[in-house]
């Protein structure tokens, strides 16, 4: 459900729209849900909207945390 | 692409894997309802059940906003699009729903309906603008993700001044779901689909937060992670579940911090509420009447609501008796428990609603895992 | 009596009723613009049918129609992909394609501008791939009974002596392979297309495939069972399709395929998967394991086959799946596309 996908801001337009862009292909959305939205941040893409700003920090704490999740248990006997 | 590669990693999906098989109670089943449909869709495509030890089992909830919507509903577009004047605007997902007696906008197009494919609200404004001597109705469906774009739509027609605009509305809500869910008769019959945890929907928590689901944690003594649609995301989800029923806790947890938190998108749940008003009932496919579970325009925006500008009749349509949708939305039977799967109803010729969205319980799990069986039994 | 000729007035005129009426208007039409554009001996006598040589061997043939929305792409039009389409599906067979012919129904209306460059690209396509469109035919639709134009193309092919390439020829263990990136033709068209338009460089991947397929057969002979062009469907239909034909199951391994980043992109963006997104410059071939390396070597020695891969086996399955080991360690099955291919919201 609710297909989205993670894109870069890449250029504000007028009347609350924006070019995003992933791996090269981009696509006119509207940032209207969004407040405080700029050149460089990544957002969550849906039906042509940007519902949330993804933050880097908590990617990587994320990130970081997977990590550290999949390797504890190396060497574990299973 | 950033921000999705790295959540694909095999070499950290294997270490989860083993982290989830190491913590898991081999004693104990744990089940995990994914209430939404594009967990459905990844743990098929990527064949996450592969991964994961027996006792730890993924029950399909009924959360895609396509199989959930009722064929009466379906019949109704049909006959809007089917009018002279009337352009329907739609997601791609719609056009094969079946509507009564295998209906389906696809087929009403061949007929000469005028019915549109869009990727956003945005393409539907568009259409009305160059069609000015045309109605043009956009059908609106989905859950929360879904819901402020087409109140933003409202507004812009607004904005415009466009007369020739409308919205036929089927909007719904996923908490009124996921409570008549639990709460129904036939959950827990038997002890063996008992649900021992839920994994939440991210996209929907963009939008309302992760507050709403705290009421399950605590009526219901069932620990939720509000969890993200990539592999690792989800195996990560399923340990965190796992822990917490290992530590009897029932709490809402999020992993997907990185664009959800606990209010949401206060922005466009404003959005949501200036526009939209709860209705008394919303019928569900397979669920049937669910109390204060759909939106429609405020009468305020009376104008834009297509049900009452084309005076439109609300239909009904018993689902087919030999349908399990119900009991397979409600996690209380599997796809190949239904006498239909597979013969009656396939991908291409769909009966009931868990086969019609790619999303679907049914065509997940006859797209990406049949062949499991056929391993098993051939094992067995 | 002759009558005074007009030249056809390219630039402002457009396709009217009497180009396809059989009269002066469609003489001038054939001759001013298609012979213009394919010009060879065999048009320039002006006969209903062409008359060509055969040596003694096997032929084969092959027809497809060709209606693609939009007209003209990223990287190509109709009128190339319609010689690129029907010589690739003779060369799937091993065989060296000769001769095509061609046949227009245009709607009324339609830019005379646009059919010389479609029938240019023509043109050029089959001088590119070495064959000769030697027959054709016109005809004129009112407005609204086409889509501005539909082409198609038949064509003819001379097989090599002992080659017989056919699904039956499968055997398990055999190694699948793939000439390049899947999803490219159809992610260039779709970004085209009104209401789901989106900006990528990434462009059609439409492409005469004999040359490759000539390379192939030098380095794998007849190690090689069959070929196939996935075209609509993408990889998955042509792998369901043989699979069915052949018997037997298809294991895949997810890492293995290659896809181009935009086109995994823009697959993303619309909820659409790779393995059903059309191609029409790709090839997928079934090979003995003995002769998988060289086969493969020749193919990335080619330059339509630079990124090809080996992608997986196939095996004994009753059921005749086509399956997939998943990049995280799963497995999958991939199946026929349902219906059509929609852009999905969840």
């Amino acid at each position: 459900m609710c297909l989205a996908i993670p894109a870069e801001v890449t250029k504000i337009l007028p009347d609350e729209m924006a070019v995003v862009s992933m791996d090269g292909v981009s696509k006119e959305i509207s940032i209207a849900l969004i407040d405080d939205i700029a050149v460089g941040d990544y957002a969550i893409v849906h039906v042509g909207y940007a519902l949330a700003k993804i933050d880097p920090e908590e990617a990587r704490r994320t990130l970081d945390l997977l990590r550290e999740l999949s390797t504890e248990r190396q060497g574990a006997v299973q | 692409m950033k921000y999705a590669d790295e959540f694909r990693d095999k070499e950290i999906a294997v270490g989860l894997a083993k982290a989830i098989r190491a913590e898991a109670n081999k004693a104990r089943p744990y089940r995990f309802m994914e209430f939404c449909g594009g967990h459905t869709h990844a743990i098929s495509r990527y064949g996450l059940e592969d991964v994961l030890p027996t006792n730890v089992r993924m029950i399909h909830g009924p959360g895609c906003p396509v199989c959930v919507l009722p064929a009466g509903r379906i019949d109704m577009a049909i006959g809007l699009a089917m009018r002279p004047e009337v352009i329907l605007c739609v997601y791609g997902d719609l056009m094969r729903v079946p509507g009564s007696q295998g209906a389906s906008l696809l087929k009403a197009k061949a007929r000469g309906a005028d019915v549109r494919m869009v990727y956003s609200t945005i393409d539907a404004i568009r259409i009305a603008e160059e069609n000015s001597a045309r109605e043009v109705v956009f059908f609106a469906i989905g859950f929360e993700t879904t819901t402020p774009p087409t109140a933003v739509m409202i507004r812009m027609a607004e904005k415009k001044r466009l007369s020739n605009f409308s919205v036929f509305c089927n909007h719904v809500l996923t908490p009124p779901a996921m409570k008549n869910i639990l709460e129904s008769s036939d959950i827990g019959d038997k002890g063996q689909f008992e649900i021992d945890g839920f994994v939440g929907p991210a996209h929907v928590s963009t939008i309302i937060g992760t507050e709403p689901y705290e009421f399950f944690a605590k009526e219901f003594s069932k620990p939720v992670v509000i969890s993200g649609f990539e592999p690792l995301d989800m195996l990560q989800s399923i340990l965190m579940l796992v822990r917490q029923i290992n530590e009897h806790r029932y709490e809402v947890e999020n992993q997907y911090r990185r664009a959800v938190t606990r209010d949401g998108n206060l922005r466009a749940r404003e959005e949501i509420s200036d526009v939209f008003e709860l209705r008394d009932r919303f019928e569900w496919r397979g669920l049937g009447q669910v109390p204060y579970s759909g939106l429609r325009l405020k009468r305020s925006y009376a104008i834009y609501d297509a049900e009452l500008r084309f005076e439109m009749q609300e239909l009904c349509v018993a689902d087919n008796r030999a349908c399990e949708c119900g009991a397979i939305l409600r996690g209380v039977k599997k796809p190949v428990d239904c006498k239909l799967f597979g013969t009656l109803c396939t991908p291409e010729m769909p009966m009931g609603s868990c086969m019609v969205s790619s999303e679907g319980a049914c065509a997940a799990y006859w797209a990406y895992s049949r062949f499991r069986d056929h391993r098993q039994r051939r094992a067995s | 009596m002759r009558g005074h000729q007009r030249k056809l007035d390219i630039k402002n005129a457009c396709i009217d009723l009497s180009h396809g009426s059989g009269g002066r208007a469609m003489a001038q039409l054939i001759s001013g613009l298609f012979h213009e554009a394919f010009g060879n001996e065999w048009l320039a006598r002006g006969n209903d049918q062409s008359a060509f040589d055969v040596r003694a061997g096997r032929m084969v043939m092959s027809t497809d129609g060709y209606v693609v929305s939009p007209l003209f792409f990223p990287g190509g039009n109709i009128g190339s992909l319609a010689v690129y389409g029907t010589v690739n599906d003779i060369a799937m067979a091993g065989a060296q394609p000769l001769y095509l012919s061609a046949s227009f129904i245009i709607e009324e209306g339609f830019l005379l501008s646009d059919l010389k460059m479609i029938a240019e690209s023509m043109g050029e396509a089959a001088r590119s791939a070495g064959v000769h469109i030697i027959t054709g035919d016109t005809k004129v639709v009112e407005r609204g009974k086409a889509d501005g134009l539909f082409i198609s193309t038949a064509g003819v092919g001379l097989v090599p002596d002992g080659l017989d390439l056919s699904a039956e020829n499968a055997r398990v263990g055999d190694r699948v392979l793939i000439s390049g990136t899947l999803g490219d033709h159809g992610i260039a068209v779709m970004s085209k297309r009104q209401n789901l338009a989106f900006e990528t460089e990434i462009t059609s991947d439409s492409a005469a495939l004999h040359d490759l397929v000539v390379k192939m057969v030098e380095a794998g002979g007849c190690g090689i069972r069959l070929m196939r062009d996935p075209t609509r469907g993408g990889l998955g239909a042509a792998l369901n399709e043989i699979a069915q034909q052949s018997g037997l199951g298809f294991r895949l391994q997810e890492e293995a395929i290659p896809v181009k980043p935009g086109v995994a992109a823009a697959c993303e963006l619309l909820g659409l998967d790779p393995l059903h997104v059309a191609n029409e410059g790709k090839l997928v071939a079934v090979v003995a394991p003995e002769v998988a390396d060289a086969v493969l070597g020749a193919m990335r020695a080619h330059p339509l086959g630079c990124d090809a891969a080996d992608i997986g086996e196939a095996i004994s399955d009753d059921h005749h799946f086509v399956q997939m080991a998943t990049s995280v360690g799963g497995g999958c099955i991939v199946d026929w596309l349902s219906g059509e291919q929609l852009p999905r919201i969840c």
